[in-house]
């Protein structure tokens, strides 16, 4: 590895963070996703309503301003609540935690769409095959439907992830210790901004081919069941 | 949570809204006419001529915005060349780094959206061109890239909106854009919820605007296509 005055270990010590921030964003956008999609399919309105609500304000606002807003307003809220159980003690979250809980809702956001999309595509006869073979509403939905809403999302997944990607070096300014933090740490001890900050995003163009030659392993490996005609 | 603040700060709030609308409209309008040239290099086949834009398109859509903005402002001014040359008086400016940086990453984005309309277009039409004997030129001209407007449309309203929420990140470079405004205000008066909340509502009133002025262009660009979408109705 390219010593870099002595911050290239650093710069892969933030590296690291900025991987665990990406997978465990990614598993609560995974999961708001699926819930937000399963929400606006829904027959109720309140979940319908609730679910347009918060796809359309997360989609217009800033991903900057999420991250700020959870990191400086958690603690108030949390606060508040913890306050109705009797508990006054000062509450304070942490970068990390705050940068998953905004770039995880905001990945919720667009992948709601996706899987919404996905979920309709599905055609009917699937739905009613798997309810004639006796499987209860559970079953179908992970034996048949989710395993193919899989395949048909997973495209549109794989892009939001590169976004995703991307936007963690957001929870650098509220001073997560990620790729960006450790490089604005070398830029202040050495002078040299050009320097590191090509290396930062050298280091980002990395993740992300990886991340591309990842999803298309999977891309491969969902479809091997279907035929090119 | 006491909204009063907000009705109190909201001129200064408004006075950063209008920083963010400048950047937004100068880096959409210059990166638009740095895309052009890098979309019709892109879609030669000759390898020389575009295996250069696509470096330039993997690198600005592969990095991080945040990276890109800090490139510009802090990392030009490790030369000398640079801060003696005849551009330092603006790459001085938090301002027109933001621009700078906005515009090259906003024309890469840009750049894949013409590359996919031109290349939506059907062959045939291409091929129509060359029978009556249209140069290549005139083909551009007059049938591909009026064509391409219209298809690229969609997908260039969602490209200013990201462009909308990436103007934020100018606050990082001591730029008093809306967020930069917002966060000014916060550390004054210690009320993040509600000067937050505040600045994402004129950030979502923003892009609900750019929404619908885009359906209202789209509707004008395509309407020839409204004749021919025939409703067929069911049959039960």
């Amino acid at each position: 590895m390219i010593d870099l005055h002595g911050y290239g270990s650093q710069l892969l010590l933030g590296a690291q963070v900025t991987v665990e921030l990406a997978m465990s964003s990614l598993l609560v956008g995974l999961i708001l996703g699926l819930l937000g999609a399963s929400a606006k399919l829904s027959r109720f309105r309140l979940l319908q309503w609730l679910a347009n609500g918060y796809t359309t304000l997360i989609r217009g606002i800033p991903e900057l301003l999420t991250v700020l807003i959870i990191y400086f307003g958690a603690t108030t809220v949390l606060m508040g609540i913890a306050g109705w159980f009797g508990y006054e003690e000062y509450i304070e979250i942490g970068p990390f935690a705050a940068g998953v809980t905004a770039l995880g809702l905001t990945f919720g956001a667009y992948a709601t769409e996706v899987f919404r999309g996905a979920l309709q595509s599905i055609p009917k006869g699937q739905h009613e095959a798997a309810i004639a073979l006796g499987m209860g509403s559970m079953r179908k939905f992970y034996r048949i439907i989710l395993p193919q809403v899989w395949r048909i999302a997973l495209p549109g997944i794989g892009n939001l992830f590169l976004v995703l990607l991307k936007d963690t070096a957001l929870v650098s300014v509220v001073g997560l210790d990620d790729i960006m933090r450790k490089a604005n740490i070398a830029v202040n001890n050495t002078k040299e901004p050009f320097l590191f900050y090509l290396a930062a995003a050298f280091m980002y163009l990395a993740l992300t081919v990886v991340s591309m030659v990842v999803v298309s392993y999977f891309e491969k490996r969902a479809n091997r069941g279907l035929h090119r005609g | 949570m006491d909204f009063s603040v907000v009705i109190e700060y909201f001129p200064r709030l408004l006075s950063g809204t209008w920083i963010t609308l400048q950047l937004v409209v100068l880096s959409v309008v210059l990166g638009g006419i740095v895309a052009l040239p890098i979309a019709l290099a892109r879609v030669s086949k000759n390898r020389w001529i575009n295996s250069l834009p696509f470096a330039y398109i993997f690198f600005f859509r592969g990095t991080p915005l945040l990276v890109q903005i800090f490139l510009v402002y802090y990392g030009a001014s490790q030369f000398e060349v640079v801060r003696e040359s005849m551009f330092w008086p603006i790459l001085r400016e938090p301002y027109w780094c933001a621009v700078i940086a906005f515009t090259l990453n906003t024309s890469a984005y840009t750049a894949e959206i013409f590359r996919g309309a031109i290349q939506a277009i059907p062959r045939g039409e291409v091929e129509a061109c060359m029978v009556v004997g249209m140069t290549k030129a005139q083909m551009y001209r007059r049938i591909l890239l009026p064509r391409a407007f219209g298809i690229v449309l969609p997908a260039y309203g969602n490209e200013i909106i990201l462009m909308l929420k990436g103007s934020a990140l100018a606050s990082t470079i001591t730029l008093l854009d809306l967020t930069g405004m917002a966060r000014t205000i916060i550390a004054r008066t210690y009320t993040p919820i509600e000067i937050f909340l505040a600045a994402g509502a004129i950030y979502l009133a923003i892009s609900i605007v750019v929404i619908y002025l885009f359906k209202l262009i789209e509707q004008r660009q395509n309407r020839y296509l409204g004749t021919l979408s025939i409703k067929v109705p069911d049959k039960g």
